[in-house]
């Protein structure tokens, strides 16, 4: 965990000049779980975390460039995918495990691809990624996932 | 580098200075590659081209058996001549990694048209593993360590320390061999990940660690080692996304690789050895999204609560990891990681884990013995890599700490420490170094506006302080001197020098010896055993070829590859019971043995003994052994008590109790000892007692070999009687003493019943 001191920190400073330039959350559904959560939690602040959501989603429509959005929604697919596989492997039972697992396996997989082809071609990361060019981060996201759906489909026998 | 000399400036400078330092890194890389492989051909040249110890008799003959029959039928492979009755599923109970290593090796060097012989390939692997190893190790140390010499050092250290060496002699062809070679260089492969954050290098790491999987149970070590870097880097609140990209690919790929692996199979999702990668993974996704909302949003307030939101998801995902492993959904840890831990765990439980020998606790004089001077400047390394921490250099501590821990406990996990020791090792001595003779660069500044600044701060100093500190007189004494240069040079390099020494002599006396032949010094010179091939031999020669072969289990991989003939149990000790009825059988009375023995269809039973030649790792002193297994499943019908004397003792001469002069073990290592001495002066060199004059009498199994220094004994089952006798009374019977007999047979008899 992080300690506190980094968390007073960058944010007055740090994020209002990154908020502007653009807004980003994991995936496009993924605002609103806090908002339940909190919810549950503190009900008195309720209103202001709707609201911070509610700015945080209009920010993210606005200012996300196209070719991030269309990384989040297939991160959302690939979710929903996921959760399926899990929800009927919850009700049917978990006979052909390792056909299960490498379905799973390759949706998790293949969201964690994802979202670090999505952190590495982030402008905000440049600093992280500083020799990772967009067309290598791709190479390397194809890289990746090549051999993931190798194992996966050597797998799923 | 270290040598730079005044007169060489121009040779190590700007652009033709590149050339000329990766030439001489290229040269020095080389000779430790060449010093690495010689150093383990004591045993090859002093005696010949085989295989060593046990278990490598095993690989070897999977090895031949894939070479044979092609890559799917080993997969496939159904073994009936192991475990007799029960037989081994071998391609799903073993790492394939080493046989299918050598197998390629072997098809490639055939396509090369260099036809070499398997078993050439099998005993030279771990040489030319090691040489491999001493550049990964290289790569390992370049990333880690800022310092140019550090990388060559470790290399050098890697290349010949006796840690490593003890497992990687020619011959020894076991995981191990190419292990160890896997293991530094997964790691050099994450370290890189964890400093560019690339996908690819993350899924190399994934796809090395999958081949480690496939070579050695130890990739445990690496699947906890990784995540305990993350995490700790987490609680260090040095969160990057080049660690969520670098761990969460390796992740994600690396347990698909290993799942690969039929011996591995689903254990991890479901056992706890691989628990925390798992629980990492789903930290560092909580901890990633955190982030992000983290740099989104102003309100103070709301990231106190995603803050609280990660602590409490983590709390709650071990509750439920806690709650799995109770119900049994997720299985515990095993034994043997275990006891690990519980360092009294395997001796009371699972008497078949403490048994062997290499999982005893290390003393302190092996460190020594293994790392000689490594092992005083591995803390000294450590601490540097405290001084400035980085990501990687985190990752150096925990490992030191994590490893030594375990090669505290167990002797054979020597071999996971000496790679970071030397790492570690090397790190402190290049610092050294550096300090020490690259020193001459700033002197030179300081000499020259010595007149301006220096005198300046001289004068200073001497307003300042009293003229009764030396110091103050003559600031510029210290490490550039020449004297204090050479001194420190010519120390480390006397050291070096003792370290090559310590290191031969070591490898050259301590581990070149293979198990199979004994070597022994008479005043003629050295003087053979070979009595193990000798019974082999014999049996491969002289049985029929699916005569059953029952020993200890120490002895069934070597009768497995040498005998060619099935066996009872072997190395490979996955069945406890199995190996306690063969306790059992060699430990109990020759009427409670036999049926036993024909139950199993044993047609023969291997004895080693060494009374005659004092070869003190013989089968009665494994007895004790044999019993307490044997005990741990009958507890009623074999009794450790019982094989020790009133006083505790253990002991085979004349005051040996009678359960142990009854055992079969007993009777069959000393039967017909005593012949072989001057009446009453039979002596068991091993246990230095006198043995009783009459021998015992064996009336269940005959004699059939004994090798030439009486090392190996076999003994033939004997078939039933023809007419329904016992055996005892039919060598009664054959003896011609019936007078006993005579008087039993007016006894109680019952009505025949048919």
């Amino acid at each position: 965990m992080p300690p506190r001191k980094q968390v007073s920190q960058p944010s007055p400073a740090a994020v209002s000049p990154a908020a502007v330039k653009s807004t980003t959350t994991t995936a496009a559904s993924q605002p609103l779980k806090p908002q339940n959560k909190s919810t549950a939690r503190s009900t008195q602040n309720s209103q202001d975390i709707q609201e911070i959501a509610l700015g945080v989603w209009n920010k993210y429509v606005e200012q996300t460039p196209q070719r991030t959005k269309l990384l989040d929604a297939f991160m959302a697919f690939l979710m929903v995918v996921g959760v399926l596989q899990f929800v009927y492997c919850v009700i049917a039972g978990t006979y052909p495990f390792n056909a299960f697992l490498s379905g799973f396996s390759a949706t998790v997989g293949q969201f964690v691809l994802t979202a670090s082809l999505r952190i590495q071609t982030n402008p905000e990361n440049k600093a992280d990624f500083a020799d990772i060019s967009h067309e290598r981060a791709f190479a390397d996201y194809v890289f990746g996932s090549m051999i993931l759906h190798f194992f996966c489909v050597n797998f799923i026998n | 580098m270290a040598v730079e000399v005044t007169g060489g400036d121009a040779f190590f400078k700007g652009e033709s200075g590149r050339n000329t330092r990766g030439l001489l890194r290229l040269i020095i890389l080389c000779t430790i590659a060449a010093a690495a492989v010689s150093s383990r051909l004591f045993s090859v040249i002093r005696f010949e081209s085989i295989i060593h110890e046990f278990d490598p008799w095993f690989n070897f003959r999977a090895t031949k058996y894939l070479v044979q029959h092609g890559y799917y039928d080993f997969w496939n492979w159904f073994d009936d001549r192991t475990w007799h009755p029960l037989g081994r599923v071998t391609g799903g109970t073993l790492y394939p990694g080493l046989m299918v290593t050598a197998g390629t090796i072997y098809h490639a060097l055939r396509a090369l048209t260099i036809p070499v012989d398997i078993r050439n390939v099998c005993v030279l692997l771990a040489p030319g593993f090691s040489g491999l190893t001493a550049l990964a190790t290289y790569l390992l140390t370049s990333e880690i360590s800022d310092s140019q010499s550090a990388g060559l050092l470790s290399a050098a250290f890697m290349g010949i320390t006796p840690g490593y060496i003890s497992r990687s002699v020619a011959g020894s062809y076991d995981n191990e061999a190419i292990a160890i070679f896997l293991l530094v260089f997964t790691f050099y492969l994450w370290i890189k990940a964890v400093k560019i954050g690339s996908i690819t290098w993350g899924a190399l790491t994934a796809l090395s660690y999958g081949y480690m999987v496939s070579a050695w149970g130890g990739f445990a070590f690496i699947t906890n080692l990784l995540p305990l870097h993350v995490f700790v880097l987490i609680c260090m609140g040095r969160y990057s996304t080049r660690l969520y990209t670098s761990y969460t690919t390796w992740y994600a790929l690396g347990t698909l690789a290993a799942m690969q692996i039929p011996f591995v199979g689903f254990l991890p999702v479901q056992s706890s050895e691989h628990m925390a990668a798992l629980g990492v993974f789903g930290l560092l996704q909580v901890v990633a999204f955190t982030e992000y909302i983290r740099h989104q949003l102003p309100s103070k307030q709301f990231q106190t609560l995603l803050l609280a939101l990660v602590v409490l998801s983590f709390v709650l995902a071990s509750a439920f990891l806690v709650l799995l492993t109770v119900s049994g959904t997720i299985a515990p840890w095993g034994g043997r990681f275990y006891s690990l831990f519980d360092t009294g765990y395997a001796k009371i439980h699972i008497p078949i884990i403490a048994s062997v020998s290499e999982h005893q606790p290390t003393a302190w004089p092996a460190f020594f013995f293994d790392l000689n001077m490594l092992i005083w400047l591995f803390p000294a390394g450590v601490y540097i890599c405290f001084r400035d921490l980085t990501d990687v250099q985190v990752f150096v501590v925990i490992y030191a700490v994590l490893g030594s821990y375990f090669a505290g406990v167990m002797v054979r996990l020597m071999l996971t420490l000496t790679p970071i020791v030397c790492v570690a090792a090397a790190m402190a001595l290049s610092q050294v170094l550096d300090t020490f003779l690259v020193a001459k660069s700033p002197v030179q500044p300081v000499e020259a506006d010595n007149a301006s600044a220096a005198a300046d701060l001289g004068t200073k100093l001497k307003a300042a302080i009293p003229d009764s500190l030396r110091s103050t007189k003559q600031p510029l004494v210290g490490v550039y001197n020449a004297v204090s240069k050479l001194i420190v040079g010519g120390s480390v390099t006397v050291y070096l020098l003792l370290f090559v020494l310590h290191c031969t002599w070591v490898t050259s006396n301590a581990y070149s010896s293979p198990s199979v032949v004994l070597a022994s010094q008479t005043p003629q010179g050295q003087h053979i055993i070979d009595d193990y091939r000798e019974a082999y031999y014999w049996l491969r020669q002289n049985t029929a070829p699916d005569a059953k072969v029952m020993s200890w289990w120490d002895y069934g991989y070597q009768i497995g590859g040498m005998a060619d003939r099935p066996t009872l149990v072997d190395n490979n000790t996955w069945n406890n019971t199995h190996i306690a009825t063969v306790g059992k059988a060699m430990s109990s009375r020759e009427e409670v043995s036999w049926p036993i023995m024909r139950q199993h269809e044993v047609d023969y039973v291997l004895v080693v003994f060494g009374g005659l030649l004092g070869y003190s790792g013989d089968d009665i002193n494994k007895f004790l052994w044999m019993v307490r297994i044997a005990e741990g499943i009958w507890p009623d019908e074999v009794q450790e008590r019982n094989y020790f004397t009133a006083r505790g003792e253990y002991r085979i001469d004349q005051e040996a109790t009678p359960t142990m002069r009854n055992s079969l073990m007993y009777k069959m290592s000393y039967y017909k000892f005593a012949s072989i001495f001057p009446q009453g002066q039979a002596v068991d060199r091993v246990r230095q007692s006198k043995l009783p004059s009459e021998g015992p009498e064996l009336n269940t199994v005959e004699e059939v070999f004994t090798s030439e220094n009486w090392m190996i004994r076999i003994y033939a089952v004997k078939k039933d009687d023809n007419i329904g006798r016992t055996l005892h009374e039919a060598t009664a019977f054959q003896k011609g003493n019936k007078r006993r007999k005579a008087g039993k047979r007016k006894g109680a008899r019952v009505l025949r019943v048919d």
